[in-house]
């Protein structure tokens, strides 16, 4: 249970989804459960700050009736849908209210990890209130300056009562203090692999406004005769889309713009022609279709029939043979993302399945749904972090190019015929 | 990794495990791939004074002590300057005591006019226990001591370390707010980790956090032998030979005899490590990455097969063998690179059996025993042998167990001729035999 602590307006519920986001990307069942969510199921409307008041006793009972129903929810979370990591998001700032939750986890055998975000600077906590405070549903029908007007003084009903955690009293707790949006952190005790994971996780993001460039390589010799994998260089529309992404990166103005490749030619080939330093990963390569490299699916539903089903079944986890499935690619890809956090502004020119599993990241979409993400060729992907989530805007640059992407057909059965394997297969030369 | 070097500067009293940290970091960080190099000072007081005479030369008012000991700093410095500016090294750790505001003032100065960025690592520590544990297994081996009694040793030490005492200033959280550091508190119960700047810092933060002290061995070994090693040829997924599972029966029972708490078992994702596991009748985890090198094109080849249809490929990984990347596959460099989550979750573990394979054992060897680059490719790791690693001062010991089932020798040295117009001879001189 990874409990967060801290005045309202401190992050925790950005921190919340993002780790949860990040975990479930990396396989790790995680769920949030924002109690301030159960206060607005429970209470209707939302009249005043007066709500938050210490001494409002009615209001207090319910707002403790949602911890507790949260808290049971998480129990269920965990037995019955087999959760590994819930994320527990409310302010929990008092010592009274962290030992309830100590001792219900407990009770249930689960381990507890605190992390705190404390923050005093004005602009950022003014900053986080016109984010994500104002679209609120507890301020849809207020103006603006109303809706600040009350939200600080929210803040200061918790203020009075905030007890952070405290170096000495709590020296046997596990948790991670985060000052400042992250110029300083305290760590302490540290259980485990996953406390480990999620520590170094949160100690490298930032909420610096940039932007993620997402992109395949342009158009190659072996996507036009409809092969899968192999090394070729670009077609003849492949190298035009390189001259197009160079002009579209010009155009979008960028300083410091970091350029990242895999290690394979129709990457390098298409950031060569930008003109700029670019770093080559290897990790970025596309996903390894072993024994089936280089076939077009045709040859794949002939000479592999089986496997091709199998694959159909379960996208996701199947391995082809002497290859990697997605499960292996988004091991692969954890260095990436771990880097793309730390960084700001970057270009990923990258392959398709690997772009399926960067986006699916971006824009936590299930181990389901990933395999059948939509990355077209020529097809800019641009991500900005906003609120709680990520923009995203999709840029074509008209440069005509193959499709790639094969659906999943009805008829996923083992036994099936040629012709039904190959219904959703694009075409090719 | 780096455009700018950096130097990472210890803080903290005597034995508090500043040149632990620093070695440990140093090989870690060389492992990885960042050309990485330590400077101790009290190294340069050593070569500086010849005889260590007491714990006088230490005090406070010892002025001819003190300018001794400034120069020694200084002199330690330009080898730094020369290492990160003319060398080419990417990282220096800086090992010494640099309690005072004053010395981290000087060094700070010193980075900012060779343009190196400057991370601190404090190790503060008051639990007696540690510190006289620390006192016996570094310090009374420590050339200063050689000529002392253990008790004599210990109680000069501990004068020592009272004439730092009155002078440390520890990193402060508000004077110190602008420098970039980590305070490592109580062997690692907790952490103060304050503006880290760019990704080598924040893994060696990563690092520093998972490494722990606790008493421990690792365990080595390959799959037993299999049906592919027997025949010379490389890679493939083959199953254990006969051999191979008489080995695994005797695994089993070195294991038991072994009598190790808790022990974790790692397997790869291929069938021989897997059916060495299996027959030791306990959990074990399977790890993709500590899969065997990708040999590409010449996968289940042998050696003779691939001078006859690569031999241009053949004499290139002998020219590099750290380095070469087999078509369609992977180099040693490769795979020290995927194999990095393995050594970070070794380091939190406690009690581990890695059942791996050659090209594997090397690297994950190397890394123990600081090997560099050149020599990885080449180390030992023969079948049916198990290593036994268990960290001491501030390395580790080997204990190298053969358990007594004969198998194929698969380690091809490096042979004389790397000219990649060699004769198919001398690129099959050193060739171990098979059927």
């Amino acid at each position: 249970m990874i409990v967060l602590v801290g005045l309202p307006a401190r992050g925790k519920t950005y921190i919340s989804k993002k780790l949860t986001r990040y975990l479930n990307w990396i396989g790790v069942t995680t769920k949030v459960f924002n109690v301030g969510q159960y206060r607005r199921d429970a209470t209707r409307s939302y009249n005043s700050y007066e709500f938050f008041r210490p001494d409002n006793t009615e209001a207090m009972k319910i707002r403790k009736a949602c911890a507790i129903a949260a808290l049971k929810d998480v129990c269920d979370y965990f037995t019955r849908a087999q959760g590994q990591v819930v994320v527990f998001d409310a302010t929990n700032s008092t010592t009274e209210r962290r030992e309830l939750i100590l001792s219900f986890a407990k009770d249930n055998g689960y381990k507890v990890f605190f992390v705190e975000s404390i923050c005093d600077d004005p602009e950022i906590i003014a900053e986080n209130i016109k984010q994500v405070k104002l679209s609120s549903p507890d301020y849809a029908n207020c103006d603006k300056e109303e809706a600040v007007a009350d939200f600080l003084k929210r803040i200061d009903c918790y203020k009075l009562t905030y007890v952070p955690l405290d170096d000495s009293k709590d020296r046997n707790l596990s948790y991670i203090k985060i000052f400042d949006v992250g110029s300083r952190y305290l760590v302490n005790r540290v259980q485990d692999h996953i406390q480990s994971r999620i520590v170094y996780y949160l100690m490298n993001i930032h909420v610096t406004p940039r932007s993620i460039y997402l992109s395949r390589h342009g158009e190659s010799e072996l996507n036009l005769l409809g092969r899968i994998g192999g090394d070729s260089g670009l077609s003849p529309r492949g190298t035009k889309f390189a001259c197009a992404l160079g002009t579209y990166m010009r155009g979008q103005c960028i300083s410091d713009l970091k350029v990242w490749t895999s290690h394979m030619k129709r990457t390098i080939q298409t950031a060569e022609s930008l003109g700029v330093q670019y770093e080559q990963w290897k990790a970025l390569n596309e996903i390894d279709a072993g024994v089936c490299e280089e076939l077009t699916y045709e040859e794949i539903q002939d000479n592999y029939p089986e496997e091709f089903a199998l694959r159909d079944q379960d996208k996701y986890r199947y391995r082809y043979p002497k290859g990697e499935s997605y499960e292996d690619l988004v091991q692969r890809l954890e260095p990436v993302i771990m880097e793309l956090e730390r960084q700001e502004n970057v270009l990923v020119i990258c392959h398709q399945a690997v772009m399926r599993c960067l986006l699916a990241y971006f824009l936590d979409k299930s181990a389901e749904e990933l395999p059948y993400l939509k990355c077209p060729l020529h097809t800019v992907l641009k991500l900005t972090p906003v609120a709680y989530g990520c923009k995203v805007e999709s840029v074509f640059l008209n440069i005509e190019a193959v499709n790639t992407h094969r659906d999943k057909p009805v008829n996923v059965d083992v036994d099936r015929d040629p012709e039904d394997a190959l219904r959703t297969v694009p075409d090719h030369s | 990794m780096t455009n700018c070097p950096t130097l990472i500067v210890t803080v903290g009293l005597p034995a508090r495990g500043k040149t632990y940290i620093s070695k440990k970091l140093t090989r870690y960080l060389n492992w990885i791939g960042v050309p990485t190099k330590e400077f101790n000072v009290g190294q340069y007081r050593r070569e500086c004074l010849k005889i260590y005479k007491s714990f006088e030369f230490f005090r406070p008012d010892n002025e001819e002590g003190l300018k001794i000991r400034r120069q020694c700093a200084t002199a330690a410095l330009n080898d730094v300057r020369q290492y990160l500016s003319v060398e080419g090294g990417q990282v220096a750790v800086f090992d010494a005591t640099n309690t005072t505001r004053e010395r981290r003032g000087l060094i700070l100065k010193f980075a900012e006019q060779n343009g190196f960025k400057v991370f601190f690592v404090e190790s503060v520590c008051e639990d007696a226990d540690v510190i006289a544990q620390n006192i016996v297994h570094v310090k009374l081996g420590n050339p200063d001591y050689i000529h002392c009694n253990t008790e004599e040793a210990v109680e000069d030490f501990m004068k020592r370390i009272k004439c730092y005492e009155s002078s440390y200033q520890s990193l402060d959280e508000v004077l110190d707010r602008d420098l970039s550091y980590i305070k490592i508190m109580d062997v690692g119960r907790r952490y103060l980790v304050n503006r880290v700047l760019d990704h080598i810092q924040s893994r060696i933060v990563y690092y520093l956090m998972n490494i722990h002290i606790t008493p421990r061995s690792i365990y080595l070994c390959r799959h037993g032998e299999s049906d592919l090693n027997i025949k010379g040829r490389i890679g493939g997924d083959s199953g254990l030979s006969a051999r191979g599972k008489e080995f695994a029966k005797s695994l089993r029972k070195f294991i038991q005899e072994q009598n190790i708490k808790d022990l974790k078992v790692w397997t790869s994702q291929m069938k021989r490590t897997i059916q060495t596991a299996e027959c030791l009748g306990v959990p074990y985890e399977q790890w993709k990455s500590l899969n065997e090198i990708d040999a590409g094109v010449c996968e289940e080849m042998m050696y003779e097969e691939i001078q006859e249809h690569y031999p241009l490929e053949f004499a290139l990984r002998d020219q590099d063998k750290y380095r070469y990347r087999y078509p369609k596959g992977e180099s040693y460099e490769d795979l020290v690179q995927r194999l990095e989550p393995v050594i970070m979750e070794l380091e939190r573990q406690e009690n581990v059996l890695v059942i791996c394979h050659q090209a594997v054992m090397r690297c994950l060897l190397a890394y123990f025993l600081d090997k560099p680059a050149e020599e990885l490719p080449y180390l030992n790791c023969s079948l049916h042998t198990v290593l036994k690693l268990t960290p001491i001062a501030y390395g580790c010991k080997v204990e190298s167990v053969f358990l007594g089932v004969d198998a194929v020798n698969t380690h091809r040295d490096k042979p004389e001729n790397v000219n990649v117009q060699r004769s198919t001879e001398d690129a099959l001189q050193t060739v171990p035999a098979h059927f």
